[in-house]
């Protein structure tokens, strides 16, 4: 049997319950799988991580110099605990992306960024191109280190707690130090957890306005998402951005307003089960991908859509 | 300080890429081609640096066919003072992976000394974002990804890196790797005198061995298929209609 190392994904101390479940259901596949929870402070994120179905073990690292999970100490971490395991993976947010090809690199293997499929404990599929090719790999390294698109992957349920282990932190490189974060508060669901989406592109037109997808949000119980031209143009902040570069969402339904369909767009939003446009343009790509297309000014049918729902 | 900005060759991002039918890759023969758009802004941020009198010489490198040399006179044009071009490939259609490139970039590094490494942040053909992060590791120098923000004040950088949750500050020690983001800054078009006078700029040519590097790579590509295309859908007449259809779906 494989063995398995999951980076857990832990926010101030707090496990990202549908990140890393969905990891596991990946990780799941290739063999028992225990969950890393690192941070200043990590031991409830631990608690939580013992609940997730498939977690056969929990290793609780917690110290001053893993929070904020910068990459060089969180590397270092892993890569001291990786003679055990065959397999080191996390899902695909930021954070994962910025650690996990120093620990790929620092073991001399490649990094398998973005799986979207597991095939066999070798072979992974993965996007390439925006999404417009799929991609089969197999990895001749001894050990893979693979990030998982969580898009793709439903969530693992519950179980009993499994044992949870604390671990020392390594000695800290010391080569960075953590600032400060600009975080919005927010009580929307997560964008990437969400099971509905409405997004806003550039044809919104001003951060004003972008209070019209909000509302239809707010009134539908959804995440809110944005075009990179609209949050380039100020209007919306930049974790709302849906794409190639941005979050990958695939929600029960997912409304694009103002927006064109750029590929890079489409990259983040084409695997959401139901797609509505909303598009003074009838000839806009996005109508392409769209299982509802609407062709309207978005100034009236934004709202009248909000008051009928 | 020398700043070192590796630029990578790519399908340009306007073009629809095709994949080929007996599943061998994608077709790149006779498409356009173009400096991949991140790699741009990194270009942008490193010769600002120079205008702003905090780096002496910005040197471009790309890593792979011998056509990258038009990537490297773009970044020339653009204002980067010059050129080494590392031959590792013959088939345009050959990808060089980022542990290899990685690799090929820390001999570079060594041999040059810059206090900072400008990277993209992912490259628009495989989508990897993973390089600059292995250039750090490799160096065992400091890395701060996905900058929105940079400020380099003598044995350290500042950067704003956009993070899924929204911004993060951190301070990292130079010398360092920062990999750019969309929002760094708008880069500049090259003017035409400048295209001109970066055909006289010095452009270096090595091979992956000068530096004794294997690029064999790790991953084996089996197969590249198209991805599972969406049935057609409708275009509504009217709110009322698409609220109606959307009941009907059980979407709401
Ligand atoms: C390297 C790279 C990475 C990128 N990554 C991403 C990414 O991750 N995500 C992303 O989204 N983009 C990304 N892009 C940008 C992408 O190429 C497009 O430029 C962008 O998606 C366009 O955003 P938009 O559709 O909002 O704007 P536009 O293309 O300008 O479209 C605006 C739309 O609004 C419509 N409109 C205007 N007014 C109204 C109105 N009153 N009522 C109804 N409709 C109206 C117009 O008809 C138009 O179709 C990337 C680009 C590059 C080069
Ligand atoms: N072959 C290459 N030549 C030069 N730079 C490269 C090459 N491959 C990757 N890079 C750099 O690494 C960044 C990230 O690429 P990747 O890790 O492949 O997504 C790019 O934006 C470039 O700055």
């Amino acid at each position: 049997m494989m063995s398995v190392l999951l980076l857990a994904e832990v926010t101030d101390g707090e496990l990202s319950l549908d990140a890393t479940a969905k990891a596991v259901t990946a990780a799941a596949k290739l063999g028992d799988v225990t969950a890393l929870c690192c941070g200043a402070s990590a031991a409830a994120a631990g608690e939580a991580a013992a609940r997730i179905a498939g977690v056969k073990k929990v290793l609780v690292a917690e110290d001053a110099s893993l929070g904020h999970r910068l990459a060089e100490s969180t590397a270092a971490l892993i890569v001291s605990l990786a003679d055990d395991y065959s397999h080191i993976v996390a899902p695909a947010t930021t954070d994962a992306k910025n650690v996990l090809p120093r620990v790929a690199a620092l073991l001399d293997v490649m990094v398998i960024s973005d799986a979207s499929g597991v095939v066999d404990a070798d072979t992974y599929e993965r996007p390439i191109y925006a999404g417009n090719a799929i991609q089969t790999v197999k990895s001749r390294d001894a050990k893979k280190v693979i990030s998982f698109r969580t898009s793709t992957f439903e969530p693992a349920g519950e179980q009993a707690a499994a044992p949870v282990e604390t671990i020392s932190a390594v000695a800290n490189p010391g080569l960075s130090e953590w600032v400060e974060d600009k975080v919005a508060a927010s009580d929307r669901p997560e964008l990437t957890s969400a099971g509905i989406v409405v997004s806003g592109g550039r044809g919104v037109g001003s951060q004003e306005d972008f209070a019209l997808i909000e509302k239809l949000a707010d009134k539908l119980g959804a995440a809110v998402g944005a075009s990179r031209a609209a949050v380039d143009s100020g209007y919306a902040p930049n974790d709302w951005q849906v794409g190639q570069t941005g979050k990958v969402v695939a929600p029960n339904l997912y409304v694009a307003v103002g927006i064109s369909g750029a590929i890079q767009h489409l990259a983040g939003m084409k695997d959401s089960k139901i797609i509505v446009a909303i598009n003074k343009d009838e000839e806009a790509p996005i109508f392409q991908v769209a299982d509802y297309g609407l062709v309207a000014d978005l100034f009236t049918a934004v709202p009248e859509l909000t008051e009928k729902l | 300080m020398k700043v070192l900005v590796p630029v990578k060759r790519v399908i340009d991002y306007n073009v629809k890429v095709r994949v080929k039918a007996d599943g061998s890759g994608v077709d790149l023969a006779n498409v356009k081609m173009s400096m991949n758009p991140f790699d741009e802004i990194a270009v942008e941020e490193a010769i600002r640096l120079k205008e702003a009198g905090k780096a002496e010489e910005v040197i471009a490198v790309s890593i792979g066919v011998k056509q990258a040399q038009e990537t490297l006179r773009t970044a020339l044009a653009m204002g980067a003072d010059r050129a080494i071009l590392v031959v590792a490939a013959e088939d345009v259609h050959t990808d060089i992976e980022p542990l290899a490139v990685a690799k090929i970039l820390a001999k570079i590094v060594e041999e040059e000394q810059p206090g900072l490494v400008l990277c993209g942040k992912q490259a628009i053909d495989n989508d990897m974002n993973a390089t600059g992060q292995m250039l750090s590791a490799l160096l065992g120098w400091s890395q701060a990804t996905f900058a929105s923000k940079l400020e380099v004040e003598g044995d350290h950088a500042l950067v704003t890196r956009e993070v899924d949750g929204g911004l993060q500050t951190i301070k990292v020690k130079t010398p360092t790797i920062v990999t750019v983001d969309l929002r760094l800054n708008e880069p500049r078009y090259a003017s035409l005198p400048n295209i001109m006078k970066a055909k006289k700029k010095p452009l270096d040519e090595k091979t992956a061995a000068d530096y004794g590097v294997d690029v064999t790579p790790r991953l084996d590509i089996t197969v590249t298929s198209e991805p599972a295309a969406r049935a057609a859908g409708v275009i509504v007449g009217s709110v009322d209609e698409l609220v109606a259809k959307l009941k009907e779906a059980g979407a709401v």
